[in-house]
């Protein structure tokens, strides 16, 4: 983003938070399988799937954006 | 909701866990984190309160959308579309895409070429200091002034939805917020702008999912809605607004096409410096025009987030939501729906995610105020009236200063706001008092050279007075609203827009009259400033896929394509 100051791209920090809520929110869909919460559609495990795809998502922004060392 | 009727409900709308808890602190401290580390690129005024104008079109689109998408704004909309229906996705299509494109392709090279670091700041070249004057204390005062009524705002839903202590919220949001924007200027409050963007979305976007999947899809949601509310229609968008009577917001289309899309959406996202700094960040004039363009596509989308949770309320909730006005202890108001759905879909670990989105747009809302303050005061305020020669240095020492200042007045508002609960409604409409008329200002110094200093002031001045004479007789008076809104069933919002609407034309008018009767500035002097004398780079040799113009004909098209399927 930044040619100038040589900031870490915003979307590296994009990466960072979706990764690490995604993986709390899928441990805590994978936690409460046998027992979901009183939610509608709580059949349809959505913590698992949409905390899946946050990882993924964030995985690969951080690939993406990761800051590179640079001679 | 009042704070009587507040300190009534004995029961939170929802209960966090632990992972929920962990979600939210994570944020803090992360926004924390970014801010300091961001401290070390903010030492110019130009990277203090501009970023360094070094952001990308993506980077600055997001941030011009997000500085807009406040939590006030997603619990509020969600709940006029469980009133209103889908009306409501008006402020989001007519009342925002047109503006957005105008701004990008029509006025944007006028702003960025004349290199200004503020709204204000473009009246001072264009009209002088007069103009500017009026125009940045009234921005500086009344958005200092939202900053606190949202801090109270933001506290009191957190008290009703979470059950958090009011000063609590007040406190922990203020400082944090301080911190981070004090450190990095507007490179903090870009940044955080730009992750409340990705929160909000997926933080909201599992219950229009997990909704339309409950209800049976889009048919299934419209039949829903008809059974359980019957003879009234909530999904059509222009169909009802033949006739003020034909529709639940007492609305007409020439108060949607005129008084919304004409009026007061261009000055809210052409003149509102709030939203307009971010595009001013961009690094040169090809990504600055690209922004609001980018942002537009998101904006059209924005109502699957807002809009149809609110429909998917009135299809599924057991219970029917009333205003905030015939609450009783044990309902639910229209702008609960949104954390209602929440509860309904969302269980430990989604609720935390769906909490902190919420959270983040208040923050970021209120970062958004004080990083537009700090610079109206101190480039268009402190530096022409109080020290016109200092270092740059003395400059950005005094946004810093500025910042931590505006957020201490900003939370005095919001303990001011808790003794008097109506002071929320009367600031909201204050604010819209100065946007209709700056508007015709703005665009009539870009595109006309004859307007004149004194037309500009006096047409802004004339314009502003206009406003809030209509709103204060209409108050006072309400046989005036069928004169001055064509209708006496015209309500709050309709009420607003011939409002903005008849204050702009007074501002135009008395801007042309006043100017044809004084001596224009030199077209010397107009050069960068006015349509006509100004030469506009010429679009760089890019492919049709990197033009501006090419997207911007691509949002139109698919802004037609919204309202007629929607019609």
């Amino acid at each position: 983003m930044s040619e100038k100051h040589h900031i870490i791209p915003v979307w590296f920090f994009v990466g960072l938070l979706l990764l690490t809520y995604g993986a709390l929110i899928l441990a805590s869909g994978i936690a409460e399988w046998q027992n979901p919460p009183p939610t509608v559609l709580a059949n349809l495990h959505a913590p698992v799937w949409w905390g899946s795809l946050m990882v993924v998502l964030g995985g690969a922004y951080i690939n993406a954006f990761r800051p590179r060392r640079t001679l | 909701m009042n704070h009587a009727l507040a300190m009534l409900i004995p029961e939170r709308l929802v209960r966090l866990s632990t992972v929920d808890l962990a979600i939210i602190a994570i944020y803090f401290f992360v926004v924390i984190c970014i801010g300091f580390y961001l401290k070390r690129f903010a030492q110019s005024g130009e990277d203090f309160f501009l970023a360094g104008r070094e952001m990308t079109a993506w980077v600055a689109g997001l941030s011009f959308l997000s500085a807009n998408l406040g939590s006030l704004e997603l619990l509020g909309w969600a709940g006029s579309s469980y009133q209103y229906g889908i009306l409501a996705a008006h402020w989001y299509w007519i009342g925002a895409i047109p503006a957005m494109l105008f701004l990008g392709i029509v006025m944007m090279p006028f702003y960025y070429i004349s290199r200004t670091h503020s709204v204000p700041g473009y009246l001072q070249l264009r009209y002088g200091k007069a103009t500017s004057g009026l125009s940045a204390v009234s921005f500086g005062f009344m958005t200092i002034l939202m900053s606190g009524v949202n801090m109270f705002a933001m506290a009191k839903v957190m008290q009703v939805v979470l059950g958090w202590n009011i000063h609590f919220s007040i406190w922990v949001s203020s400082l944090t917020v301080g911190i981070y924007v004090a450190s990095g200027g507007l490179f903090s409050a870009i940044f955080n702008e730009v992750l409340q963007f990705f929160l909000i979305w997926f933080g909201a976007l599992l219950i229009p999912i997990l909704g339309l999947i409950e209800a049976g899809g889009w048919n299934g949601l419209v039949a829903r809605i008809q059974h359980n509310f019957p003879g009234q229609n909530f999904t059509h968008a222009w169909s009802t607004l033949g006739r003020f009577e034909d529709n639940p917001m007492g609305m007409h289309w020439t108060g949607i096409v005129f008084g919304l899309g004409a009026v007061i959406s261009m000055g809210y996202w052409t003149t509102d410096f709030l939203v307009v700094q971010r595009v001013l960040s961009a690094r040169n004039l090809r990504s600055a025009k690209l922004a609001p363009i980018i942002g537009s596509f998101f904006k059209m989308a924005v109502p699957l987030i807002v809009i149809l949770p609110g429909l998917i309320g009135l299809a599924v909730l057991p219970e029917k939501l009333v205003p905030e006005s015939a609450l009783q202890p044990g309902q639910h108001s229209y702008n609960d729906v949104l954390p209602l759905m929440l509860a309904r879909y969302c269980g430990p670990g989604l609720m935390g995610l769906g909490v902190t989105a919420l959270v983040a747009g208040f923050m970021a809302g209120m970062a958004g105020n004080v990083s537009a303050f700090a610079t109206v005061w101190t480039y268009d305020i402190y530096r022409p009236y109080i020290r016109k020669t200092a270092t740059d240095q003395h400059y950005v020492s005094m946004g810093r200063w500025c910042t931590i200042i505006g957020l201490f007045i900003s939370i005095g508002t919001a303990y001011l706001a808790m003794g008097f609960a109506s002071i929320m409604d009367y600031v909201q409409a204050l604010f819209s008092f100065f946007i209709a008329p700056l508007f015709g200002t703005v665009l009539l110094g870009m595109l006309w050279k004859r307007a004149t200093p004194l037309g500009g002031f006096l047409g802004l001045l004339a314009g502003t007075l206009t406003a809030i004479g209509i709103f204060v007789s209409m108050k006072i008076d309400h046989d005036l609203v069928a004169v001055f809104a064509l209708s006496p069933l015209a309500k709050g919002l309709a009420q607003d827009m011939y409002q903005a609407l008849w204050s702009c034309l007074v501002c135009v008018l008395v801007t042309v009259g006043v100017s044809l009767a004084t001596t224009p500035k030199p077209a010397v002097e107009l050069t960068g400033l006015v349509y006509g004398v100004t030469p506009i780079p010429k679009e760089e040799n890019v492919p049709l896929l990197h033009k501006p113009i090419f997207w911007a004909g691509v949002a139109l098209a698919l802004f037609v394509i919204l309202q007629v399927i929607f019609w």
